[in-house]
């Protein structure tokens, strides 16, 4: 009983993932091979969603990254104050927050904004007879409406990562400098010496990936959704939650494979 | 009439399950230039199922449908899109996008597949408006609204590329019988002055007879008759006369036998 449901839900996972695999190839393919083809993306769309999924989001971002930081230096100087090391809680805000901390939490923040946003848009349109419409005009559902939103986060996901780092080393900063008793130049010449080029680039690469995962449940979710506004609330569910379930997955892929390809 | 005409649409042998009920039951059925064909049956008796095959967006379970010549099943989607460009639908809710005014909604096509100057677009913009009686809406959002309204600028997109064929799920359910009567006679405009050929699903007694060059009445799936206006009005089949009179009693049953009823509703059923 117990390893048949198991093995439905295995099953029914892998199934998501082949949707979602073929829903990125050809989203890819209307990206790449659109502009050829005379069907470029809706300019006035990926500007639309760039606004909503980038700009919007900043509010947000900066508060949640900037508490993060404060927490973090409070945390980590908790912890260093008893070897005396109280210096080094700016290299190691510097470094989790460009590494670990500002790529997830930033993209758990956007998923559940902008995913959730996206789902809900593309499932009402759905149920209400609108990607039918599209199609019987020709228009491609996953070229006009899937591609600009996940070029947009493709581009803004990374950028918002990169400003709630340098947010979240300011909180770090306002607690080094005020609480901790770390002058201002020290804490910022830490910070700079322990970072590299290569934390921010991982940062970067996760946040590119989750930046897929997020629009790809978010649209998979919204256009095979079914019946009526009960259908889109499921979906809309759904979505943020696979969105964190696998953003958590592929961070600790990812990471794994950062610390063993170092070794 | 019109029946001379070639056959744009032949429908043969169509079937659809849903989950296990047949909704579509061996339906065959050809579609001649230039007619205007309504389609009618009960609530719930697979009409838009119907139409939805027609137009491509539902595949049959088995049995074909051939547009312009083309089995629309087999058809790659470059063939499709020529196909698309030459039919235009309106949906039963209207359909329309709700992220765009009213302008861009009916506008739509026309940018996406006409190189166009913007100029001419905003002007058969305003001629379709105009057609179903809406002009000067352009840039109000479809939430400001009424259904009414929904469909009619449904029904403006529909005809803006100025198609060959167009679908119509329910065209003036919901209209007032002035607006219902200004629908009609584009329908019939449609047809007669462009050779337009019209596919409507409706149940609306009064469209039905004023517009149709025949009628096809579906029940359970499969086409019970299909005729002239004057030959279903004289059908001595119950069915039809049932639907055209609007009896609660006869062979379309909605009421369940009384103690079948009582079972129902005293057996615990989840
Ligand atoms: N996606 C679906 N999944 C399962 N069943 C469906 C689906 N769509 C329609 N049906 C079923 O198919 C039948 C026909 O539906 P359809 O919408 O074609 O009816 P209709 O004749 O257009 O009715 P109405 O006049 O009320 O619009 C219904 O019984 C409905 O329950
Ligand atoms: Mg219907």
């Amino acid at each position: 009983m117990f390893l048949e449901t198991l093995g439905k839900s295995t099953l029914e996972f892998f199934r998501q993932m082949q949707a979602m695999g073929s829903l990125l190839v050809r989203t890819v393919y209307w990206a790449v091979a659109g502009p050829f083809k005379q069907k470029p993306v809706s300019r006035r769309g990926f500007f639309a969603q760039t606004v909503f999924s980038g700009l919007h989001s900043l509010a947000i971002v900066f508060f949640v990254d900037f508490f993060i930081g404060v927490v973090l230096a409070m945390q980590s100087a908790y912890q260093l104050e008893q070897m005396g090391a109280t210096m080094y809680v700016a290299a190691l805000v510097g470094v989790s927050m460009t590494r670990e901390i500002g790529p997830v939490l930033t993209s758990l923040v956007i998923a559940g904004r902008v995913g959730a946003a996206i789902t809900a848009e593309l499932s009402t349109m759905k149920v209400t007879e609108q990607i039918e419409a599209l199609e019987t005009i020709s228009l491609d559902p996953v070229r006009y409406l899937v591609v600009p939103r996940f070029l947009a986060l493709l581009i803004m996901l990374p950028c918002l990562v990169i400003l709630g780092d340098v947010i979240g080393i300011f909180g770090g900063y306002v607690v080094g400098v005020t609480q901790l008793g770390l002058s201002s130049g020290l804490y910022i010449d830490t910070t700079l010496e322990f970072l590299t080029v290569k934390d921010i680039l991982t940062g970067l690469l996760k946040s590119a990936v989750f930046s897929v995962i997020i629009t790809m449940i978010a649209c998979h979710e919204g256009l095979s959704t079914e019946g009526g506004a009960e259908g889109v609330g499921r979906a809309t569910t759904k979505s943020v939650v696979s969105s964190f379930i696998l953003i958590i997955l592929a961070d600790a892929l990812l990471t794994s494979f950062f610390y063993f390809a170092k070794t | 009439m019109n029946t001379a005409g070639e056959a744009v649409i032949r429908v043969k042998d169509l079937v659809k399950n849903y989950g296990g009920r047949r909704i579509l039951d061996g339906i065959s059925l050809d579609i001649y230039e230039g007619e205007t064909l309504v389609v009618m049956g009960g609530s719930g008796c697979g009409k838009s199922t119907f139409l939805r095959h027609l137009i491509g967006s539902l595949r049959p379970d088995s049995g074909e449908v051939w547009m312009f010549g083309k089995n629309i099943a087999e058809a790659s989607e470059e063939a499709m899109e020529g196909i698309r460009k030459k039919f235009g639908m309106l949906f039963q809710s209207g359909a329309l996008f709700d992220s765009m005014t009213v302008g861009e909604n009916v506008a739509l096509p026309l940018r996406e597949h006409a190189k166009l100057d913007e100029s001419i677009v905003r002007i058969i913009v305003k001629m379709k408006l105009e057609l179903v009686g809406l002009r000067g809406f352009e840039n109000l959002m479809p939430s400001q609204l009424s259904g009414g309204m929904k469909k009619r600028v449904g029904l403006a997109r529909a005809i803006v590329m100025d198609p060959k064929i167009v679908f119509y799920d329910e065209p003036t359910a919901g209209l007032d019988p002035v607006m219902t009567g200004v629908v009609d006679k584009l329908t019939m405009d449609l047809t007669k002055k462009l050779q337009i050929t019209s596919v409507v699903v409706t149940h609306d007694m009064n469209s039905v007879f004023r517009i149709a060059d025949r009628i096809v009445m579906l029940h359970q799936g499969r086409i019970v008759e299909i005729g002239t206006p004057a030959q279903i009005r004289n059908s001595k089949n119950p069915l039809i006369q049932q639907f055209i009179t609007g009896e609660a009693e006869g062979p379309i049953s909605f009421v369940q036998t009384s103690d079948n009823y009582l079972d129902h509703l005293t057996t615990e059923t989840a």
